[in-house]
């Protein structure tokens, strides 16, 4: 292999195709992955709430729902939302990228809930009873007391969440749903470059999780010492 | 009709975990102004019995009157009756994220029985009470143990409760450190405030209890005045168990 053709082949096709990684690629895999892990987040927090019901029925339906989601591949959920639901329920008349989206969202939820049940249950059980035998009420004890003490171990999973779900966006290029690796695909079929354009969106993926696991670290350097 | 000298009053309290039948069937009272101290061997009850009082733990049978209400009714707003009474945990457990004073202020504007100002009023008397109006506004992680628990009880008297129970205060604590806190329970007492107290520190229950009640194997075997109680001790459990922590 002619590694200096290599370099040029790279040169080459950054120069012809950066908008395809970039303005296409980059944007529309920030879309989704932003999209999954915000509303995932914000389901995951019900769902986390849900499992930790008195009830013994939701708790099942609820434990059900997790393992399912974490048990199966992303990509069998990825073509259920894409292929089958649409025809199911023809009432949400949602564009491909949607349906994707709602994919992710309902995977993401699932772990993101784990994140915050395990963070919740990591705060010592002594600091609920103190706030309730003080007579403040369930939910001024969890929003007071228990919540601004598990953040500090939520966050920093959340931002690993975020990195996880970046790169497993990828799986969406299945549909040629416009994510970087869509971009990928694109240009590889124009040009025959597989190792070059596999490079070049390795790089980009990198750019991105990188700065983004430092800031996850840098965080939890700064909630061990608080 | 209610005796409005009780404050406390548990009829036939039953509560077991799993099949360890620990409170069987206690019938207390604690009348106001009345310090009693439950002394007695570990598992024998005494921490169960007190943490039913306030509904941290959920007794199987039986009821706790508080103040003349059957607080184990259905539809009782137990909130409201828990701040009127004040707890001290073995563990401490004040609140790390928040510091000194607003440990303390917190629950009595979230409950809107203060304003943010007059809490605050309030929480410098009392840190100047137990000696800790200068750790105002420190991060409880920078207070010793007994400085947390001194914390942990003021943050119980800012919702002025009627009644305070104390979980085995100082059990936590280093030897050395025991002492400044049984010095603001003492102080506490002499004022008036009807207490609980859970403790091994015979001495200590000897001195400060208007009653001492000895627990064991799920109930009250023996309970009457302290002098009475350590000088002429009437059943054998009680007898053995003297004699093993004096």
């Amino acid at each position: 292999m002619d590694l200096g053709l290599v370099c040029a082949n790279i040169v080459k096709l950054w120069t012809n195709y950066w908008h395809i990684y970039l303005i296409e690629g980059v944007l529309t895999t920030l879309k989704l992955t932003v999209f999954a892990v915000v509303l995932g987040a914000l389901l995951g927090v019900v769902v986390a709430l849900l499992k930790m019901s008195k009830s013994k029925i939701v708790r099942f339906f609820i434990t059900a729902y997790i393992e399912i989601i974490r048990g199966t591949p992303l990509l069998l959920q990825l073509m259920l939302f894409y292929f089958v639901l649409p025809q199911l329920i023809p009432v949400f008349d949602f564009n491909e990228f949607t349906w994707v989206a709602i994919a992710l969202c309902i995977n993401s939820s699932a772990y993101v809930s784990e994140i915050f049940r395990s963070g919740i249950q990591s705060v010592d059980k002594g600091q609920t009873e103190a706030a309730r035998s003080l007579g403040l009420s369930s939910g001024q004890t969890m929003l007071r007391i228990v919540m601004p003490q598990a953040i500090k171990n939520i966050l920093p999973a959340l931002g690993n969440e975020f990195i996880m779900m970046l790169k497993e966006t990828s799986l969406a290029s299945t549909f040629f749903i416009g994510d970087l690796m869509t971009s990928h695909a694109i240009v590889k079929g124009a040009t025959f470059l597989m190792l070059e354009s596999l490079i070049i969106t390795g790089a980009i993926y990198l750019c991105m999780t990188y700065p983004l696991s430092k800031l996850v670290e840098a965080f939890e350097r700064k909630m061990k010492n608080a | 009709m209610h005796n409005t000298n009780e404050i406390i009053k548990t009829v036939d309290l039953h509560k077991s975990f799993g099949k360890l039948h620990v409170l069987q069937g206690v019938n207390e009272t604690v009348k106001k102004g009345e310090v009693v101290t439950v002394i007695g061997p570990s598992g024998g009850g005494k921490s169960t019995f007190l943490r039913c009082l306030n509904l941290l733990e959920v007794p199987e049978k039986g009821q706790i009157f508080f103040e003349g209400t059957d607080i184990t009714q259905k539809g009782v707003n137990i909130d409201l009756h828990r701040q009127k009474m004040g707890m001290v945990f073995q563990n401490f457990n004040v609140f790390p994220h928040l510091d000194v004073c607003k440990n303390i202020t917190l629950t009595p504007v979230l409950t809107k029985k203060k304003s943010e100002a007059e809490a605050e009023e309030m929480a410098k008397e009392l840190l100047n009470r137990v000696g800790l109006i200068d750790k105002l506004h420190e991060m409880p992680g920078k207070l010793s143990g007994g400085q947390k628990q001194r914390l942990a009880i003021v943050r119980a008297l800012a919702m002025e409760p009627d009644v305070m129970l104390f979980d085995e205060p100082t059990s936590a604590l280093d030897p050395e450190m025991v002492g400044e806190v049984l010095d603001v329970i003492k102080d506490l007492v002499k004022g008036g405030m009807t207490s609980v107290i859970v403790t091994h520190e015979m001495r200590f229950a000897r001195e400060v209890s208007d009653r001492v009640l000895f627990m064991a194997e799920g109930n009250v075997m023996e309970s009457g005045k302290p002098a009475d109680m350590f000088d002429n001790p009437q059943t054998p459990r009680f007898k053995e168990f003297l004699s093993k922590v004096l």
